[in-house]
């Protein structure tokens, strides 16, 4: 437990300081929702029907365009192999180095959900409804991503590819998150249906996503 | 003759050098009735000609999650018993599923015109098939990224295998997020709905596309096998003459 503990400390540190860049994230979620207004128009009424979708899918774009780093770094400095290694069991590990990627990158842009919905016009019901199901859903997004992450650093392929794969097994978080911050701002469908599916999802993708990107890990050292 | 005894890739190859004549003569036998079938099958009263497009279309959407299911055991046989040819049928299978779900995806929109008045709708099926189809150009963009064969094989088998258990979750989103099109009538609760006159033709093609598939697939994998020889040679002859 222990190891698994300094292993989140670490990756939390790691991505908080110089050189770590975790804050990135955030910085391109705001661009992308900046964006938004020059491609549709500066029209609050259009901009507040769309703002839970673009800002999911701003999330969701950000969180995938940082996990890229998520085992790269470590596998350059040589420390992947001393975790591959180790006696703590390789998908637990896998599962810590998420969480702690979660934590430095994915929080930050559920901080920021509040702040970007005055941007869209959002008002305070659908902001507090799109940080809920980024809070329950970001965590599949990073869990489902970590499985490309893992597969880019044994490939020595990353970029393009990695969202290429990875960007089809997002659909459900995006439908359901889209699902459930509507349904909280003005749809027919009760809150709590596309929500707990959000959070089924959550989990299971923590359940999967570990064992995938250890076995991709393992199978990357021979 | 076992699974095991196919381990052997010369033993693969003068196997199916005996079967494929058989079999590619029995799918075009097979394909032939089925295609005469169909266009004896009557006119819908409602569709008019158009249904034949089902004939083509619903056995080609069959095929396209078949073929995702024999990769995903091909990909079992990768990563659990590291059966050699296991890789060779896996990276194999995808281009041909890729086409199948390509077809699939052409014919719906063909027969779509007429019928809703537009080539491309949003609806759940069509959607869960236009994922299906980008997920089997991704997984042959991975077999294309790596240039060493096993390697490729281990990333795209786990890869294959997280789509197999995502495939089912991203069909029930999508049925979630929209509904247009008409509920399953084969496979449906309590019998099927459609008439003999159609249903006979149109299992007749199943199987002739699932033949068609066994076929055109035992042959890409003899294609892929030579393939490597070639390029084992091609490295032992680079090899030896960089010695000299």
């Amino acid at each position: 437990m222990s190891a698994l503990g300094s292993i989140i400390r670490r990756d939390v540190r790691i991505a908080l300081r110089v050189g770590g860049g975790a804050l990135i994230g955030v910085l391109f979620f705001l661009t992308v929702v900046v964006l938004m207004p020059f491609a549709v128009g500066p029209d609050l009424k259009l901009l507040a029907r769309i703002g839970p979708a673009v800002l999911w899918l701003g999330a969701l774009l950000a969180s995938l365009l940082t996990l890229d780093r998520l085992f790269m770094a470590d596998a350059e400095d040589g420390s992947l192999d001393l975790i591959v290694m180790s006696r703590t069991p390789l998908e637990l590990a896998c599962a810590a180095k998420a969480l702690a990627h979660w934590l430095a990158a994915g929080l930050p842009l559920i901080v920021a959900t509040p702040v970007l919905g005055l941007l869209l016009n959002l008002d305070g019901t659908a902001s507090l409804a799109v940080m809920l199901t980024l809070l329950a859903g970001t965590p599949a997004l990073t869990f489902t991503g970590m499985i490309g992450a893992a597969l880019a650093v044994t490939l020595h392929r990353g970029g393009l590819l990695m969202a290429v794969l990875v960007l089809p097994l997002s659909i459900p978080v995006l439908i359901f998150g889209v699902a459930a911050s509507q349904a909280a701002i003005s749809g027919p469908v009760p809150f709590g249906t596309p929500f707990s599916i959000l959070c089924a999802l959550s989990l299971a993708s923590m359940v999967i996503g570990p064992f995938a990107a250890a076995a991709s890990l393992r199978h990357g050292q021979d | 003759m076992s699974l095991t005894d196919l381990a052997n890739p010369t033993r693969f190859l003068s196997l199916t050098t005996r079967i494929l004549p058989w079999l590619a003569g029995l799918t075009a036998c097979l394909l032939t009735l089925g295609l005469i079938q169909s266009a004896l099958a009557p006119d819908d009263y409602q569709q008019g000609a158009t249904v034949k497009i089902m004939f083509v279309h619903v056995p080609n959407a069959w095929l396209s999650m078949f073929v995702w299911g024999v990769m995903s055991l091909a990909a079992l046989g990768t990563l659990v018993w590291r059966h050699p040819l296991a890789d060779v049928a896996a990276k194999t299978a995808a281009p041909i599923g890729a086409a199948f779900t390509f077809l699939a995806l052409f014919t719906g929109s063909l027969w779509g015109r007429p019928m809703w008045g537009t080539y491309w709708e949003w609806d759940a099926r069509l959607t869960s098939m236009l994922i299906l189809f980008l997920m089997y150009l991704g997984l042959i963009a991975l077999w294309r990224a790596v240039e060493d064969p096993s390697r490729a094989a281990r990333a795209a088998a786990i890869l294959t295998l997280v789509g197999a258990i995502n495939l089912p979750v991203i069909k029930f989103s999508v049925d979630w997020w929209n509904t247009l099109h008409q509920p399953a009538s084969v496979m449906r609760m309590g019998g099927t709905a459609l008439d003999k006159s159609f249903l006979i033709p149109l299992l007749v093609m199943a199987i002739a596309f699932s033949l068609l598939f066994v076929t055109l697939h035992l042959a890409a994998m003899r294609n892929e096998i030579l393939r490597r020889r070639v390029r084992t040679l091609q490295m032992m002859q680079a090899s030896r003459a960089g010695s000299v």
